[in-house]
């Protein structure tokens, strides 16, 4: 059984491994340090009381609570706090204050210099799956920059800091099985993630955030890849246990929720996966959009 | 194809089913179970199944019942301790349990304060319940209670509507691994990364998002 699962998957994405993650270029995390030589950003107590600490609250408020706050900018059931543990704040959980003083930065995902404003708006596009983003200027982007420039206070400006991203996970040996994750799955993930990966609600807003369906981040956003998807498990999941999984179960459980379908990449390319895979995907860490799994086409989208 | 004379009766069946159900339910929870020790529910969780703050018994009224059924059970099995409730669950049947977990479950529940998650906390309790404390892997208690610690799914039961005296013996029975019948330690390795300050503080917390520790 497993040597045909990975037989099957031989013909496609486990040799995409060795491939550069491409969007990460600004992103390669220095090696892992002791919390000791961690970053620290500053306490809420230490919030002055003036126009800008009430400006930090409003992004703090639109960061854990974005779905309820900007609905027009949210087409799924996340928040940005779903992704960045601990408001933003956790190392090795893309806190914002790794990210923020990397900015302005050249990224490969749309070729350009961007700035931290078109960097949140990228955000939106992807992994809340929210449609046009909200204007650089807007109250939305402005309150997030304000915050995340606050936890970014006494940073030094383009210097990776330890902890920033979601440091990479080597990827395993013998690659990844599909079959070994939904076991992961069923077993460490299920209880608050449901069983078919459809979150948990209270009344109509989630507790536990979708993993694939509808209301999951889409295609388009760095989650989708594996290794992202790997790396960010194995440092944060099961919340509160960052650490517990192997290497190999973060990969193996990461491929499972990767291969299951989410709403189509924005930036599909004349309503084609294949050339949308070619243009966008192809080059773009281990990710199996456009490739057939279990002889299903996987990256056709869902609504 | 089915008459509708079969329909009829097919459902005028189910409908006595049900009622019969209701009915064993509510009758273990006021009057006991058929086999000797089965005690009823209300002599220990009050008529309205809000529990007794000061005994610390807890709330039972408006819990899922998949949660309430999988306490029982492992009252019985021996995963979950208590001199008091084993003996009881023992006692009850398999269609008791389910009769009357269903039963409790449709009871009502008091009314939690909403609290949204944009809500920054003011203090030390109110900061572990609603942001954690990640220097020691604590995630919020919301992040898995759900918000004013409502209640997720059957796996995380409701934290509001209850006494602070039952939030602060169940964590303190995590901390000292006497209660260790969670799913993957999800909770016994947060209480026991908690001070016994800390419990108390958290337990007061969500005890006062409900009127319930008001109630004469």
């Amino acid at each position: 059984m497993k040597l045909l699962l990975l037989a099957t998957l031989a013909s496609v994405p486990v040799h995409a491994a060795t491939i550069a993650m491409e969007d990460q270029s600004q992103l390669q995390p220095v090696a892992r340090s002791t919390a000791a030589a961690q970053f620290q950003p500053p306490q809420e107590s230490e919030l002055p009381d003036n126009a800008y600490g009430k400006l930090v609250k409003q992004g703090y408020a639109l960061f854990v609570d974005t779905k309820r706050l900007a609905p027009q900018f949210v087409g799924n059931g996340l928040n940005c706090s779903n992704c960045h543990l601990d408001q933003g704040r956790l190392a090795n959980s893309a806190p914002l204050w790794g990210a923020y003083p990397m900015y302005p930065a050249y990224r490969k995902k749309n070729d350009k210099v961007n700035t931290f404003a078109e960097r949140l708006q990228g955000c939106f596009q992807f992994s809340m799956n929210g449609g046009t983003p909200p204007a650089a200027d807007s109250p939305e982007i402005t309150a997030l920059s304000v915050y995340a420039y606050w936890l970014a206070s006494k940073a030094p400006l383009g210097v990776e800091l330890p902890g920033r991203g979601y440091p990479d996970v080597p990827t395993p040996a013998k690659g990844y099985d599909l079959a070994q994750g939904a076991e992961v799955y069923k077993g460490q993930c299920a209880v608050c993630h449901g069983a078919e990966g459809q979150g948990q609600k209270v009344g109509d807003s989630y507790v536990m955030p979708p993993l694939w369906g509808k209301d999951s981040y889409n295609w388009g956003a760095g989650m989708h890849r594996i290794n992202t998807a790997a790396s960010f498990i194995k440092h944060n999941m099961p919340l509160g246990k960052g650490g517990s999984l192997t290497d190999q179960q973060a990969w193996d459980v990461a491929a499972y929720v990767n291969r299951h379908e989410r709403p189509q990449d924005p930036r599909l390319v004349e309503g084609s996966v294949e050339k949308t895979r070619l243009k966008f995907h192809a080059n773009d860490g281990v990710n199996l959009y456009g490739q057939t799994v279990d002889g299903v086409l996987i990256g056709q989208g869902i609504r | 194809m089915m008459s509708l004379e079969r329909v009829l009766l097919g459902s005028a069946l189910l409908l006595m089913l049900g009622n019969a159900h209701a009915l064993e339910g509510q009758n273990v929870f006021t009057q006991g179970g058929s086999q000797p020790g089965a005690a009823p529910c209300v002599a220990c969780h009050g008529a309205d199944g809000l529990g007794l703050a000061a005994a610390g018994f807890p709330r039972l009224a408006g819990l899922p019942a998949g949660y309430l059924r999988k306490q029982l059970e492992d009252f019985k099995s021996g995963a979950r301790n208590s001199p008091v409730m084993q003996p009881l669950a023992n006692a009850l049947t398999q269609e008791e349990i389910n009769a009357v977990t269903r039963e409790l479950a449709a009871m009502p529940a008091p009314v939690a304060v909403s609290v949204h998650r944009s809500e920054m906390p003011t203090e030390a309790a109110q900061k572990i319940a609603l942001q954690g404390a990640w220097e020691r892997q604590i995630p919020a208690c919301v992040s898995c209670h759900g918000p004013a610690g409502v209640g997720v799914g059957d796996a995380f039961p409701p934290l509001a509507g209850q006494s602070a005296a039952y939030l602060a013996a169940q964590l303190n029975a995590w901390r000292s691994g006497t209660r260790h019948n969670d799913p993957n330690d999800l909770m016994g390795h947060i209480a026991k990364s908690l001070s016994a300050e800390e419990v108390q503080a958290v337990a007061t917390y969500f005890a006062s998002l409900s009127g319930q520790e008001a109630r004469p």
